[in-house]
């Protein structure tokens, strides 16, 4: 895989961040359409400089990185459309490594991406183009990821804990365990039901109906490597639903 | 320093792509003190109003004015000014939270004049607290709240808050306190703790309103819903 971007550290330019030690540092990894300046950047930092210069460069690289953005963002808000993808396809990895920043883990991380961007496109009027665009976006991948930890702390409390192994090793022949494991089964589709589109389409063709990745990727008309994560995010969420419990083996 | 690679799902692709293909040229918000200004301008607007009501119905006004009415009026007038310009502030996603003390000073000096008013009535045995005018400055405030609250709502939803409580709290505050201060032109009233009671009463209702209904009307509909 190639990787054009360099993380960059350094503080950021969000006044609350002073206020606590998980905003002290944040990274960013810069993305595809400023790769030129990043090209050059191995040059500029050499072994011989001193720690203070290599700051300096960065600085002074993520500064440039930032007014370009600046520009672009202004230039989207006059109705740029290649400006404004320009904007929104850089702004991924800054959101990503925000996000990790925040504590959002790798499941949530695109998540957190895809509400920054819907956030951003519904508040692009209030951006200022005279302040840092990137700690603008900084400060709006911080609150949605927040938002979205929260949420999911909230779901994780409000919903009841059953092992998902109930169902598979439940006696058979038993009534008692007929009915428990038929209430399962219910709350099991119930579960299902309520996963988002992609996921529940994920389950259904793939662990459900036991179609092959090919299959089910002519069947829903999305990619295998998009089936596979759906399907990787639908049994954690389920997991999470009924239990949390680990159900070794049972989904391809 | 560790790099990753840069690949996009294809969901956040198909979403950069609908959202680049959504792209109307947007009209940027006036800075912060800007809009506080012109906020200001549209409480002069109904003191106008208030002004016109008060000239038509050929009221004088109280013969006698208490000594803390005045000084109050003003620090209620300033901690509306300071709390919908620390509104304006925190709306923005890259504002420090610390915006939100900006009314707060005033907002203490309102009470304590307040409070110091009370005391004094208390001591004067010519100011008498009766029960009607209690109602009255309440349902004053509340009338005049409410269209300072609608204002002050439809100006901070464009800038589409992150922050919605603090930014509802501080509108409310900041309609309250104006409420409270143009009461001085339509309705006499002086220190008496009734009174006193019927302001704090009145701030603690409409701040309250802002915070639960505000909050929710700052989120305007979306057409983009994050996918799967």
């Amino acid at each position: 895989m190639v990787f054009f971007g360099v993380a960059v550290a350094g503080r950021g330019d969000v006044p609350e961040r002073r206020n606590s030690t998980s905003f002290q540092r944040h990274e960013w990894s810069i993305g595809s359409t400023v790769r030129m300046d990043f090209a050059r950047l191995p040059a500029m930092v050499h072994r011989s400089m001193a720690p203070s210069a290599h700051s300096d460069a960065f600085a002074a690289e993520r500064a440039a990185v930032d007014r370009r953005l600046t520009a672009a963002m202004a230039a989207a808000q006059g109705g740029d459309r290649t400006a404004y993808e320009t904007v929104l396809r850089d702004c991924v990895p800054i959101v990503r490594r925000v996000a990790r920043a925040q504590g959002a883990d790798a499941n949530s991380v695109d998540d957190v991406v895809q509400d920054v961007l819907i956030t951003l496109h519904g508040a692009r009027a209030s951006y200022d183009p005279s302040r840092s665009f990137v700690a603008w976006l900084t400060a709006i991948t911080q609150r949605r990821a927040i938002d979205l930890l929260r949420k999911q702390t909230r779901r994780g409390a409000r919903e009841v804990h059953a092992p998902l192994a109930v169902e598979t090793h439940a006696g058979e022949g038993n009534p008692e365990a007929d009915a428990a494991l038929s209430s399962e089964a219910r709350r099991l589709r119930a579960a299902v039901a309520a996963l988002p589109e992609g996921q529940r389409e994920a389950v259904e063709t793939l662990a459900l109906e036991e179609n092959s990745l090919e299959d089910a990727s002519k069947r829903t008309g999305r990619t295998k490597s998009a089936l596979k994560v759906n399907l990787h995010r639908a049994i954690k969420t389920l997991r999470t639903r009924m239990g949390g419990v680990e159900a070794d083996g049972e989904v391809p | 320093m560790t790099g990753e690679p840069i690949s996009e799902s294809s969901d956040i692709s198909r979403l950069i792509g609908d959202l680049s293909a959504d792209l109307k040229p947007v009209r940027r918000l006036a800075p912060p003190w800007l809009r506080a200004v012109y906020w200001l301008v549209a409480v002069l607007g109904l003191a106008l109003v208030l002004i016109a009501i008060r000239i038509v119905f050929n009221w004088n006004g109280a013969a006698e004015v208490d000594p803390y009415v005045i000084p109050g009026a003003l620090a209620s007038g300033i901690t509306a000014f300071l709390a919908a310009f620390a509104a304006f502030e925190l709306s923005l996603p890259d504002r420090s939270s610390a915006w939100a003390l900006l009314p707060l000073p005033a907002f203490a000096v309102w009470v304590a004049i307040n409070g110091l008013g009370c005391v004094a009535s208390l001591a004067n045995p010519a100011v008498q607290s009766d029960v009607p005018q209690f109602f009255t400055c309440l349902a004053i405030i509340f009338a005049l709240s409410i269209p300072l609250s609608a204002a002050t709502i439809m100006m901070v939803r464009r800038a589409r808050p992150l922050r919605p409580l603090p930014v509802a709290i501080l509108g409310g505050l900041a309609a309250s306190a104006a409420g409270a201060t143009l009461l001085l032109l339509v309705h006499p009233h002086d220190s008496a703790v009734l009174d006193l009671c019927s302001h704090t009463l009145a701030v603690l209702v409409v701040v309250g309103i802002n915070a639960l209904i505000g909050g929710r009307l700052f989120v305007p509909a979306n057409n983009f819903r994050r996918r799967a």
